[in-house]
C-alpha cells in the first residue's frame, strides 16, 4: 500500500505550525524513516496517517485514497502502531495484547489468540510468554509484544513512533536487526519516526529529514542523505563522519584480498616476526599471535592479542575498514558466510577500492525516485560480525 | 424573612460577634493543637520504626485502624480509656491528635526509609550519634512529605472539631447544634463558612511554613499527600 | 465502667427489637449503602467523564478540596431545616460528603492510566467508549476503589452524626446515651460504630484486590519496587 502526503500541513490553534507543506511519496512494501531534531513534526506526519492528528491543510492517500474520507476507528484498525515504551495495556496478557485489534475487528476469541500465539514466534518471543503480563517483561520482550500487537491484523502499512528509543542500545540494535528481517519476510509498507540518524540509515530504505518548524529539508535513500547532503542543515544533523558512514552503501566488489599467514590452535607453532592468525579447525579467527612470541608448548587462546572486528565477504566497505583499522595487527580478518578465514584485508586495500571507482559513490545517489540499491549493502551485517 | 436578612440580623448583634471570636478562638486551638502533638506522635513513630524495624507492621496496622475510627465513637471512648469527664474538650484534642499522627506515621516511615543511604552513611562517618542524627539529617529531609501529610490532617481536624459540639466541646460547632436547635439558618451558614475560611487560611499558613522548614526545596511544588481522606 | 458496658451489652432487651443491635446496625448499614449508591450514580459517570476527556479537572478537584473541609454536622443540621425531615435530610447530607471521594478517586484512576497506553488504544482502533470501559476502567479499578473506601468511612462516621437530627442507625445509641447520660449505651455504640466501620473497610480492601486486574497489581508492583 503506498503513502502519499500532499502538501500535508498542521497549524496549532495558536497558530504554531507543526509541520509546513509536507509532500512525500513511501511506495509500497518500502520503509521510510522520518528524521529529525524535537520539534521538527516528524511524529505529527506520522499521526496524520492514522487520524490520530487531523491535518490542518492538505491530504494523505492510502494508494489513492483520502484517510479523511475512512471511519478514524476502522482505519486505524487498518494500520499497526507502534510507539516508544510500547503502550501494552497492563491489565492484559501478552495474548490478549496482542490479540486486541482481531478481536476489535470481530474475530472469535480462539482465532484472535490463535493468531496472536503465531505472532509471538513471529517476533521471536517463545510461547509461553504469552500468559505474561506486561510488568512481568524486560523492555525489549515489551517493545517485540507491541511490534506484534501491530501486526496481529496483517496490516499493509505499519507506523513506528520512536518503537526502540526506549531500550538500551544493544537490545536496540538486536530490534534493529529483527525490524529489517521482518520487513524482508512481510513487506509491509512502513513510516518509522526517530531522532537517531544512524538509526534512520540503518532503517530506512528512504530517509525524509525534517527541521525545525515541520520542514521537509531532504528526501532520499540514505546514501544519498549522507553523501549529498542539500544544505548545512541536513549537512550538519547527518553528523560529521557521515563520509565515514556512507561507506556503509559502497559495496566491496573487487576488493583484493590477501592471504594470511596462520597458526591452528593446538598445534607447535616456530617462532616468526610477523602477525599470525590464529585459527580453529573450523578455520574460524580466534585471534592474533604476536611477532616474535614465543609459545610455550601447544598454541592455546591464552597465547593470543585479541583480534578486531570481522569482515564478511560480499558486505559494505565501512565494515571491510573497520576490520582493517580494528585489527592489531592492521590487518583486517576477512571472513565467508560460515565464519572460515578467507584472507585479510589492508586499510590501503579499501582505499584504493573508493579511489578507484569514485562512480560508485556517485551512483548510489540522486536516486529518490527509485527504490533504494543500498540494501545489497547491509549496514547490518558488519555490526553483527563477531570479534576475533 | 429572607436568609440575607436572617444573616444580616445575627451578625449585626455585638453579643453575636463576640461569640463568634469566641468559637472561632476555640476552634483553632482544638484543631491546631492536635497537629503540633499529633507531629510529635508521629515523629515518635518514626524513630521507633527506625531504631527498632520490627516494630514498623503493627504501627502501620495501628494507624489505620486509627483511621478508620468514626470520631465521634473516638470522642466519647476517650473519656472511658483515660478518665477524662465526658464534656471535657481535651477528650477533643487526643481524639484529634490521634487521627494526626494515624495519618502522618505511613509517610513518616516512608519518607524516613527514601533518605539516601549515602546521606546516612556520611552523616555517621562524621561521628553523629544515632539520635542526633536523627533529628539533625533524616528527618528535615522528611520534612516535605511530613509537610503534605500535616496539610491533609489539619483540613481534616478543622473539618471533625465541629462534631465535638455533640459532647459540648466544639468550637465553631456550636454555632450548628444552636442552629439546629433555633431552627435558624445564620448560625449553620456562618458556621460552615467560617470553618471553610479557617481551612483556607490554615492552609496557606502551613505551606508557607513548608517553604521556610525546607529551603533547599523551593521552588519545588508541595508534595501530594499519599493518602488523602478524612472521617467525620 | 468496663462491667457497665459489658451488662448493657449482656442485657437481652438491647439485642431485639427496632431498638436493637441488629436492626440499628441494619439500618446504619442501610443508609451507608443508599448514600452510596447514589453517590455512585453522580459520581462515578462525572469522574470518568472529566478523566477521559480532560475537562473540568480544576472544578472537579477544587471542588474535592472544599467538601473535605465541610464540617459534616453543619451539613447535617443545614440540609436538616432545608427539608424538615431527618432520614431524607441525612441522606441528602451523606450523598453531598461522599460525592467528592468518589469522583476524585475515579478522576485520578483515569487520569493517571499512563498517557501511551491511552494514545496506543485510540492507535489500534479503539473507540471511545471502548477505550474507557476496555483500557481506562480496568486500569482505574484500584483508584476507584480507594474513593469508595475513603466514602464510606465518612459516611459511616457521618450517618452517627446525623443521629442528632433524628436519623436512626447506631448513632441513635450515641445521642441518646448522651441525652440521659447513659455512658454505657454511649461506649457500647461507638464500639458497634467503630467495629462496622472496621468490618466495612476491610470488606472494600478484600473486594479491591479481587476485582483488581492482576496485570494492574504486577505493574504497580513494579513501578514501587522501581521507586525504592
Amino acid at each position: 500500500m503506498t503513502i502519499e502526503f500532499r502538501g500535508v500541513t498542521k497549524r496549532y490553534e495558536d497558530g504554531a505550525l507543526a509541520v509546513d507543506e509536507l509532500s512525500l511519496t513511501v511506495p509500497d512494501g518500502s520503509m521510510t524513516v522520518f528524521v529529525g531534531p524535537s520539534g521538527c513534526g516528524k511524529t505529527t506526519s506520522l499521526r496524520m496517517v492514522n487520524r490520530m492528528v487531523e491535518p490542518t491543510g492538505g491530504e494523505v492517500l492510502l494508494d489513492g485514497r483520502n484517510v479523511r474520507d475512512a471511519d478514524p476507528a476502522e482505519l486505524r484498525r487498518g494500520i499497526g502502531y507502534v510507539i516508544q515504551h510500547a503502550g501494552l495495556f497492563p491489565h492484559r496478557t501478552v495474548l490478549g495484547n496482542i490479540a486486541t485489534v482481531p478481536m476489535l475487528s470481530g474475530w472469535s476469541r480462539r482465532s484472535a489468540r490463535r493468531r496472536a500465539g503465531e505472532l509471538l514466534d513471529t517476533v521471536g518471543l517463545p510461547a509461553e510468554l504469552g500468559s505474561r503480563y506486561p510488568a512481568q517483561l524486560s523492555g525489549g520482550q515489551q517493545q517485540r509484544v507491541g511490534v506484534a500487537r501491530a501486526l496481529a491484523a496483517d496490516p499493509p502499512v505499519l507506523l513506528m513512533d520512536e518503537p526502540f528509543s526506549a531500550v538500551d542500545p544493544v537490545v536496540r540494535e538486536g530490534l534493529q536487526d529483527e525490524l529489517l528481517d521482518l520487513q524482508r519476510r512481510l513487506g509491509k509498507t512502513i513510516v518509522f519516526v526517530t531522532h537517531d540518524i544512524d538509526e534512520a540509515v540503518r532503517l530506512g530504505d528512504r530517509v525524509a529529514v525534517l527541521r525545525v518548524g515541520g520542514r521537509l529539508a531532504q528526501y532520499g535513500t540514505p546514501a544519498d542523505v549522507l553523501r549529498h547532503p542539500v544544505d548545512d542543515f541536513v549537512a550538519e544533523f547527518v553528523g560529521k563522519d557521515r563520509g565515514y558512514r556512507g561507506l556503509s552503501f559502497l559495496s566491496a566488489g573487487d576488493l583484493e584480498v590477501d592471504d594470511v599467514a596462520t597458526a591452528a590452535i593446538g598445534s607447535v607453532p616456530e617462532d616468526s616476526d610477523e602477525w599470525r592468525l590464529a585459527i580453529d579447525a573450523e578455520r574460524r579467527p580466534r585471534g592474533w599471535l604476536a611477532p616474535g612470541s614465543t609459545v610455550d608448548g601447544r598454541l592455546a587462546e591464552v597465547d593470543l592479542v585479541a583480534g578486531g572486528s570481522l569482515y564478511r565477504r560480499g558486505t559494505s566497505l565501512r565494515g571491510a575498514l573497520d576490520a582493517a583499522l580494528s585489527s592489531p595487527a592492521s590487518l583486517g580478518v576477512v571472513v565467508d558466510d560460515d565464519g572460515a578465514t578467507v584472507g585479510v584485508v589492508t586499510a590501503r586495500h579499501v582505499l584504493d577500492v573508493i579511489e578507484r571507482h569514485p562512480a560508485s559513490v556517485t551512483a548510489t545517489s540522486g536516486t529518490a525516485n527509485t527504490t533504494a540499491t543500498s540494501r545489497t549493502a547491509n549496514p547490518t551485517a558488519t555490526s553483527r560480525t563477531p570479534r576475533a | 424573612m429572607s436568609i440575607t436578612d436572617e444573616l444580616a440580623t445575627y451578625l449585626g448583634s455585638a453579643n453575636t460577634r463576640a461569640q463568634l471570636w469566641a468559637a472561632l478562638a476555640e476552634h483553632c486551638y482544638l484543631a491546631l493543637l492536635p497537629i503540633l502533638l499529633g507531629v510529635v506522635l508521629a515523629v515518635g513513630a518514626g524513630w521507633l520504626g527506625r531504631t527498632w524495624p520490627p516494630v514498623r507492621g503493627t504501627l502501620a496496622v495501628a494507624a489505620n485502624l486509627v483511621y478508620t475510627i468514626p470520631s465521634l465513637a473516638l470522642f466519647v471512648v476517650i473519656p472511658g480509656v483515660i478518665g477524662t469527664t465526658i464534656l471535657d474538650s481535651v477528650n477533643v484534642v487526643i481524639a484529634l491528635s490521634l487521627y494526626t499522627a494515624a495519618l502522618l506515621v505511613r509517610p513518616m516511615l516512608d519518607a524516613l526509609d527514601a533518605v539516601p543511604q549515602a546521606v546516612t552513611a556520611s552523616a555517621t562517618a562524621m561521628g553523629y550519634r544515632p539520635a542526633r542524627r536523627f533529628f539533625g539529617v533524616e528527618l528535615p529531609l522528611a520534612v516535605p512529605v511530613l509537610a503534605a501529610g500535616v496539610r491533609v490532617a489539619a483540613v481534616s481536624n478543622i473539618s471533625l472539631v465541629s462534631v465535638g459540639a455533640l459532647i459540648g466541646v466544639g468550637g465553631l460547632g456550636r454555632l450548628f447544634t444552636d442552629g439546629f436547635q433555633r431552627e435558624y439558618y445564620a448560625p449553620i451558614v456562618v458556621g460552615v463558612v467560617l470553618t471553610l475560611l479557617l481551612a483556607l487560611v490554615v492552609d496557606l499558613l502551613l505551606v508557607l511554613l513548608r517553604r521556610v522548614l525546607t529551603p533547599w526545596q523551593r521552588p519545588a511544588s508541595p508534595n501530594r499527600p499519599v493518602a488523602a481522606g478524612e472521617a467525620a | 465502667m468496663i462491667a457497665e458496658t459489658l451488662a448493657w451489652l449482656g442485657d437481652p432487651a438491647n439485642w431485639s427489637g427496632p431498638g436493637g443491635v441488629p436492626a440499628r446496625v441494619l439500618e446504619h448499614v442501610g443508609y451507608v449503602a443508599l448514600a452510596l449508591a447514589i453517590a455512585l450514580v453522580i459520581a462515578v459517570p462525572v469522574g470518568l467523564l472529566v478523566g477521559h476527556t480532560g475537562k473540568g479537572a480544576v472544578l472537579l478537584v477544587g471542588a474535592g478540596n472544599i467538601v473535605r473541609a465541610l464540617p459534616t454536622l453543619g451539613v447535617v443540621t443545614l440540609f436538616f431545616l432545608l427539608l424538615a425531615e431527618s432520614t431524607p435530610a441525612a441522606v441528602v447530607g451523606l450523598v453531598v460528603l461522599a460525592v467528592p471521594p468518589i469522583m476524585a478517586g475515579t478522576y485520578a484512576g483515569v487520569q493517571a492510566v499512563d498517557p501511551h497506553v491511552v494514545d496506543a488504544a485510540s492507535g489500534v482502533g479503539m473507540r471511545g467508549m471502548q477505550r474507557l470501559w476496555q483500557v481506562e476502567v480496568p486500569i482505574a479499578l484500584p483508584m476507584v476503589l480507594g474513593g469508595v473506601r475513603n466514602a464510606v468511612l465518612q459516611l459511616v462516621a457521618t450517618a452517627a452524626v446525623a443521629a442528632y437530627v433524628g436519623l436512626g442507625g447506631l448513632g441513635r445509641y450515641l445521642m441518646d446515651g448522651l441525652a440521659i447520660l447513659d455512658y454505657a449505651e454511649v461506649v457500647a455504640g461507638a464500639l458497634f460504630t467503630a467495629a462496622l466501620a472496621v468490618v466495612l473497610d476491610l470488606l472494600l480492601a478484600g473486594l479491591q484486590r479481587t476485582v483488581v486486574p492482576r496485570g494492574v497489581r504486577l505493574a504497580e508492583l513494579a513501578t514501587s519496587k522501581g521507586a525504592a
